[in-house]
């Protein structure tokens, strides 16, 4: 593992909380998740990616804008080690570098329709920009 | 009886209804639910990374504010209510996240979890109690069929939520019966409608919706009834001619303080 890998491993590990050498690989995380079809990266590829360090590869994946935030990979973990947590590490990792937010104010007009609420936009900009 | 109240911005927009039925149901079941002065918005997600701090602060400083008056903190918004608890928990469970955002805030003054939060649904069934709702019902609503929807905020992280089993839950299901209708259970109940992820990929959301709303239909229902205003959206946005309705809308429409209407 080069040493950029290695400072974002530890990074990511830090913020999540997450200690992915307890996952025993049953794949009820991916098996769970509703937007399994969209994701390059499945959160069960998350957990052993982070866990060897194959961190910039899902640092310019589109698959951190896919996670929906249904907490259901956390939820339905038998080994409590939460995928989703470091979905939310990475994501934050990768839209806290200067302008490398996903989504700026300008994309939103045309993301609108008349009954969209509030709690869309306010959502989308809590994971997609810093 | 009074309680802290944080509407959320959504329902002062777009789910009104969400709100005004909200406030007129408590007041006929013996609760004011009085609104927080200048709340800000929760941001309609929690953030699980334990260095976040600053999104976390309007949660916060809602959850402090309810606790000054000594009143529990009631949210009708099933995003609103998850990022509070959440963030509640946080502060009573995380001492170095509680440090910090007790630094920033008032040191002098610190806030440590102790408001206790509730959901609606959550004042209903362990404040009123659904028996109490029962005998206060003029206007049963008799033969509906009535398909509850979860969706994930309500349930999930069940350690943290703690509302009710998040595999096989009933809070939403004994509401319904309380108001006299006939609650069906299908499948899909607390699967994912495909949440904020809709502005970018509405086909994901029509996925998703499309898929609860079969169960639901197939199950036999007549109605959908959720708590969470994006739910609402894309399950409507995507729905064939089920009617999908907010839990205060019925509540009301029970208590006879909302005229009657199918969606």
């Amino acid at each position: 593992m080069d040493k950029n890998n290695k400072y974002l491993q530890e990074e990511i590990l830090r913020m999540s909380g997450v200690n992915p050498r307890k996952c025993m690989s049953c794949g009820k995380c991916s098996a769970t998740c509703p937007a399994y079809d969209e994701m390059e990266y499945h959160p069960h590829q998350f957990v052993s990616m982070v866990k060897n360090g194959d961190i910039e590869r899902l640092l310019n994946s589109q698959s951190l804008y896919r996670c929906l935030s249904c907490f259901a990979c956390i939820d339905r973990c038998p080994r409590s080690v939460e995928p989703a947590k470091l979905v939310e590490a990475v994501r934050l990792i990768a839209i806290r570098k200067q302008g490398a937010n996903h989504m700026t104010a300008d994309d939103v007009p045309e993301l609108l329709d008349e009954d969209i609420p509030q709690q869309a936009i306010v959502s989308a900009f809590r994971k997609y920009s810093k | 009886m009074k309680v802290s109240y944080f509407p959320g911005c959504t329902l002062k927009n777009k789910a009104i209804d969400l709100d005004i039925y909200a406030r007129k149901s408590a007041e006929v079941l013996g609760v004011t639910l009085e609104e927080i002065e200048e709340w800000q918005c929760c941001g309609g997600v929690f953030s699980t990374a334990r260095d976040e701090i600053a999104t976390k602060l309007a949660s916060v400083r809602a959850l402090k504010a309810a606790h000054e008056k000594n009143y529990p903190l009631v949210t009708v918004c099933s995003a609103c209510h998850n990022v509070i608890k959440q963030t509640n928990h946080a502060m009573q469970n995380d001492a170095e996240f509680a440090q910090k955002v007790n630094n920033y805030m008032a040191p002098e003054d610190a806030y440590n979890g102790e408001t206790q939060v509730y959901h609606y649904l959550e004042l209903l069934r362990d404040v009123i109690g659904f028996d109490t709702i029962k005998g206060k019902v003029v206007n049963p609503l008799k033969g509906q069929k009535i398909a509850a929807y979860y969706g994930c905020l309500l349930l999930r992280p069940s350690s943290t939520m703690q509302m009710d089993d998040p595999e096989n839950p009933h809070i939403m299901e004994d509401f319904i019966s309380a108001i006299g209708a006939q609650p069906v259970i299908y499948a899909l109940r607390n699967e994912c409608c495909g949440g904020y992820v809709t502005m970018e990929s509405p086909e994901l959301a029509k996925k998703k919706s499309d898929a609860i709303l079969e169960n639901a239909k197939a199950a036999g229902a007549d109605m959908i009834v959720t708590a969470c205003p994006l739910c609402r959206y894309n399950l409507l946005k995507n729905g064939t001619d089920m009617p999908v309705l907010y839990i205060t809308e019925l509540l009301a429409q029970a208590l006879g303080v909302k005229e009657d209407t199918n969606g």
